[in-house]
């Protein structure tokens, strides 16, 4: 009824039959990007407005009021001023690298992003490896920032980028851990495969208690792969100023600020696919619940994505202004004594769960 | 292991303990006040300092019997009490406030002025809007045009004036009854 599926198989068959092959595909491949990128901003504008009104609801503050009704314009505004603001070039820093480091964070995020399924139909890249994929390129991230400390020759970003070296290899391994349990349990990497799999109970009440605590472990270990909350470290503006963004500005910045917000809602978008079924809807696996089911189903599938990716969003931002910064030495025992062992351990109850059970 | 597992479950309690308090305060009225638009509706504390005024009451006669004492009290300098001398019949003269000026731009709102005023004739109000464009412009002159000092009936004839020339006895005499 509302979902979007049946538009872009239609503008997919249109192209086609207007058009030759290669023009058609051209044509859809430019459209998908410039969407992505569209979706991009607004999606960051809209998580950066959502943050300031939340983390201020937690502070028993109204947080911004003044620009346009309940300050919603006020986004707008400091996109602006963001843009028009100066580039600072630093004379001693390797130039090249400072400006590619900017775009490998921003290329890591934006490709994983690609890599998410919106709705029904509405995937920008489906295949066989994708949950591989999505894993493999979030990690592109750290380069990024890595090289962003280094290039910078200051000591302030070079110890940040050391930091979130650290922090992202580490618990990238909890998140690959815990994801790699749900993938004993969807038996397939491909995104679509994993979603379809979830159409009539999510994996998490598939396997309620393994799938419980990978969720739980994938969403602190995502939350410390943003570099927000309790594990901010790499910019822990007390210590070192701004960590690996010291010395970036204007637009730069912004472009940091964009890949951090995104990220958080990639990691929410991530963890909706793999636990919470996607754009599945909410469905209870019995006769009497057929009502119900129809209901449900009724709601379109990008509606349940977005419902469920910000609700986890909102966890992540109740985290973060709810804990203080974790020290280097907690951070890393946290992730190597307890988040990997209960991983491992999880991912063998795991396996004997489907063992038992499937 | 059993030190591992119950040290994670203390954790988790106390995290979780964390993340309530926090839900309690965001799901609490935000106590922001939005400023321009509650202008007038908002009520604040009696005891907030907004600046010093003198209250004159309806016949334009305010309490202030322009001995010092709060001038003295102002660790700023600012206040300026001026008086002058007024005859009051039978030759005799007193001292009677003129001008009572305050430096709004030094005023550091300690309060010393009017814990100190024996006659409470300066209180705080609850204004706090002051901005001026001129810095002389912050300069204010507290009793009103033509005020007079408020005549009270027991404690006012005897001033500063008087006290010297009144015989102790008389005084003492008139105190004793009321003590008694
Ligand atoms: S409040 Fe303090 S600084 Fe202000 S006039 Fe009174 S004594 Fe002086
Ligand atoms: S305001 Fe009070 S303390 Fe100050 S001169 Fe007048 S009576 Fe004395």
């Amino acid at each position: 009824m509302l979902e979007l599926d049946n538009l872009v198989s239609n503008v997919h068959t249109g192209l086609m039959e207007a058009l030759p092959h290669w023009a058609a595909l051209t044509i859809e491949y430019i459209l998908i990007g410039v969407l992505m990128l569209a979706l991009y901003c607004v999606l960051a504008l809209i998580l950066i407005f959502l943050e300031r009104k939340i983390c201020a609801r937690f502070q028993c503050r109204l947080g911004p009021n003044r620009v346009g009704p309940w300050g919603s314009l006020q986004l707008i505004a400091d996109m602006v001023k963001i843009l028009l603001k100066e580039i600072v070039k630093i004379s001693k820093s390797d130039k090249i690298l400072f400006f590619t480091a900017l775009f490998l964070a921003l290329i890591g995020s934006l490709c994983t992003f690609g890599a998410l399924q919106f709705g029904k139909g509405l995937a920008g890249i489906d295949f066989n490896v994708g949950i591989f994929y999505v894993l493999a390129i979030s990690s592109l991230g750290v380069v990024g920032i890595l090289l962003a400390g280094w290039s910078s020759n200051n000591k302030y970003t070079l110890i940040g980028a050391m930091r979130s070296g650290a922090q992202l290899i580490s618990y990238e391994l909890s998140a690959g851990l815990s994801i790699l349990t749900m993938m004993i349990l969807a038996g397939s990497l491909n995104i679509s495969d994993i979603i379809n799999g979830q159409a009539h109970s999510w994996y998490i009440f598939q396997a309620p208690l393994p799938a419980l605590v990978a969720f739980i472990i994938y969403l602190i270990a995502g939350h410390a792969e943003t570099n927000r909350g309790p594990f901010d470290l790499p910019e822990a503006e007390s210590e070192l100023t701004a960590g690996y963004h010291t010395e970036y500005s204007g637009i730069q910045y912004g472009m940091f600020y964009l890949a951090e917000y995104l990220n958080m809602f990639i990691i929410a978008g991530i963890a909706t696919t793999v636990f919470l079924g996607g754009w599945q809807p909410f469905q209870i696996n019995a006769d009497w619940a057929a009502g119900f089911n129809g209901v449900m189903s009724y709601i379109p599938s990008y509606i349940w994505f977005f419902g469920k990716a910000f609700m986890l969003v909102l966890l992540s931002l109740w985290v973060r202004w709810t804990f203080p910064r974790l020290r280097i030495d907690q951070l890393l025992h946290l992730e190597w004594k307890i988040l990997m062992p209960i991983s491992l351990v999880n991912m063998l109850v795991m396996a004997v769960w489907v063992v038992l059970f499937f | 292991m059993i030190q591992y597992i119950k040290d994670i479950l203390s954790g988790i309690k106390n995290l979780l303990l964390g993340m309530k308090i926090t839900m309690i305060n965001f799901i609490r009225k935000p106590i922001t006040e939005c400023y321009p638009e509650n202008r007038g509706v908002k009520v604040y504390s009696p005891r907030f300092r907004g600046e010093l005024i003198m209250p004159h009451n309806a016949n334009n006669e305010h309490k202030c019997t322009g001995c010092g004492i709060c001038q003295m009290n102002c660790p700023n300098g600012t206040i300026t009490v001026k008086t002058k001398q007024v005859e009051i019949g039978d030759g005799k003269t007193k001292k009677v406030l003129d001008q009572y000026l305050y430096d709004l731009g030094s005023c550091t709102f300690c309060g010393l002025c009017t814990m100190g005023c024996p006659q409470k004739a300066i209180v705080w109000s609850n204004n706090f809007e002051h901005s001026v464009y001129r810095r002389e412009k912050l300069v204010n002159q507290l009793n009103r045009e033509g005020s007079k000092q408020e005549e009270k009936k027991p404690v006012t004839p005897p001033t500063v004036e008087k006290k010297v020339e009144a015989p102790k006895a008389e005084e003492t005499k008139d105190v004793n009854p009321n003590n008694q």
